[in-house]
């Protein structure tokens, strides 16, 4: 998968593979939420390209979902709402998200935690090849969240797809992902978990060491060596990992 | 029963029958200033209908049709909040369409019956064109239902599962725009909306499935136009506010009966 967006998110350069867990990263306004409605098709990119294999199904589970307390909806049926599904493949959806006891709740009534599994196993209706977490863990708390992520890392044992991820916070994700993608209106630095953890500009946008701090200055005509350093001449992507 | 009894039953229950779901929608969806204003422009349609030598409910649903595309276009750019939008367009399409038939100094135009509606002196014709208008509109809605609940529930997600959101959204004030056309002549412009939403508000509490409150809403409609005529044939009311009255009362009831839980 490739995009290249522009103004609100310059030069970057995405790819999952199959099978594998990319997460991003990146302060409040980094333009992660605005990559991932690239990725989803829900908006279009200035310049650049969205490409995707043919044929590719995208399994999304959004940050949030209100549905107005107006509607009269159980779980189950909101999940049989957006393709035609039989009511077996729905009870074996929430029985993978693990949430088979909600079936027959009126979907406000669920928490935020039990709403982000259910909003999983909808994902999960659609055979996904791609699913696509945006802040999975903004509505759960620390236990909720390990569950979560051990529940995705499955996910992709089994199934076998690839799963972008968007977190504000890479100590959650850290053990659960393969590469991470540190944003800030650009690419920051991109490679393994550990790479990034030791990359200048992600300590500088995540609070690192003062002394780290002190010699970051944020221009990008330069790129940064592994110890901070800048290097001049290079333009763009600042660490490969 | 006399006839024109009769057939205000009969046009009546018909128009609650498919209000109930599309009220129901209307409530689920929060537009209901916008089915407000959609029944606002109607008397626009109807004094073009006159002047285009049409059926007035021909020019009903053209300028309804009209007015939710134009809706649909300033929803997009974002200057304005959508409620101020919706008081721009109700009210002067409202008093745009007082003036026209203003001008229609040759036409006698029974200006009352058309904002607080005549039940009583419905036609056959109007009855062919409520049942056939009905009939369209309730296919449409059985044959969208489950994307147009998936709009309803969340626009985003509908998207990425392919649905064509901006065409179900444009299809759903289609079918508001028939319904009001062809309730005009029972409620009037001004109380249409009544219609729509008070039965389907009413019939919440007791439903579980979104199919069951659409149905429990047209059963309640039915219960208020005949509740309203009977009213009206017993005390000499005015027809239309007489049903208004009467499904508001039955909103009251739905809102103090205890639920077993």
């Amino acid at each position: 998968m490739r995009l290249g967006g522009r103004v609100i998110l310059d030069r970057v350069d995405l790819q999952v593979r199959p099978g594998e867990i990319v997460t991003l990263i990146g302060p409040n306004g980094a333009g992660k939420t605005t990559l991932v409605r690239a990725v989803l098709g829900l908006v279009r990119t200035a310049s650049g390209t969205v490409g995707k294999r043919p044929g590719l199904r995208i399994g999304y589970m959004p940050q949030r979902l209100t549905v107005d307390a107006t509607l009269p909806l159980t779980v189950r049926r909101f999940l049989a709402l957006w393709r035609p599904v039989t009511a077996d493949r729905v009870e074996a959806a929430l029985a993978e998200a693990g949430v088979a006891h909600l079936a027959g709740s009126p979907v406000q009534n669920v928490s935020g935690g039990e709403l982000q599994r259910v909003l999983l196993a909808r994902a999960l209706l659609g055979d996904p090849d791609l699913l696509v977490l945006d802040e999975p863990d903004q509505a759960v708390d620390v236990h909720g969240q390990a569950e979560l992520f051990g529940r995705i890392e499955t996910l992709r044992r089994t199934r076998g797809c690839g799963v972008l991820l968007v977190s504000h916070d890479l100590h959650t994700v850290m053990a659960r992902t393969d590469r991470v993608l540190c944003l800030n209106r650009h690419v920051c630095c991109h490679g393994t978990p550990e790479d990034v953890r030791r990359h200048p500009e992600y300590r500088s946008l995540f609070g690192g060491h003062a002394d780290d701090l002190a010699v970051y200055v944020h221009h990008h005509d330069h790129a940064h060596a592994a110890n901070g350093a800048v290097v001049p001449g290079h333009d763009g992507d600042c660490c490969h990992g | 029963m006399d006839d024109f009894v009769l057939r205000a039953l009969a046009a009546g229950c018909g128009i609650a029958l498919m209000a109930g779901p599309l009220g129901s929608f209307v409530v689920w969806r929060r537009m209901a200033y916008f089915g407000d204003t959609l029944a606002h422009s109607a008397l626009l349609g109807v004094a073009l209908g006159f002047l285009l030598g049409v059926n007035p409910l021909v020019g009903v649903v053209g300028v309804c049709v009209a007015l939710a595309l134009a809706l649909v276009g300033l929803q997009r750019h974002r200057a304005l909040a959508s409620d101020t939008v919706l008081g721009i367009l109700s009210h002067s399409s409202l008093s745009l369409g007082l003036v026209a038939i203003a001008f229609l100094e040759t036409l006698r135009v029974d200006l009352i019956s058309y904002l607080f509606g005549d039940i009583l002196s419905v036609t056959p014709a109007d009855l062919a064109w409520i049942y056939g208008g009905g009939a369209v509109a309730l296919g449409g809605l059985v044959l969208l239902w489950r994307r147009l609940l998936a709009v309803t529930v969340d626009e985003d997600l509908a998207r990425v599962e392919g649905m064509p959101v901006e065409a179900l959204r444009l299809a759903f004030m289609l079918l508001i725009a028939l319904v009001i056309a062809a309730a005009m002549k029972i409620v009037g412009i001004l109380l249409i909306t009544s219609l729509l939403i008070i039965p389907a508000a009413a019939a919440r509490r007791f439903a579980r499935t979104p199919e069951m409150m659409a149905g429990l809403a047209s059963v309640f409609g039915m219960a208020a136009v005949l509740g309203g005529l009977y009213a009206s044939l017993t005390w000499d009311l005015p027809g239309g506010p007489s049903v208004v009255v009467a499904a508001a009362a039955l909103f009251l009831a739905s809102a103090v009966v205890p639920l077993r839980s």
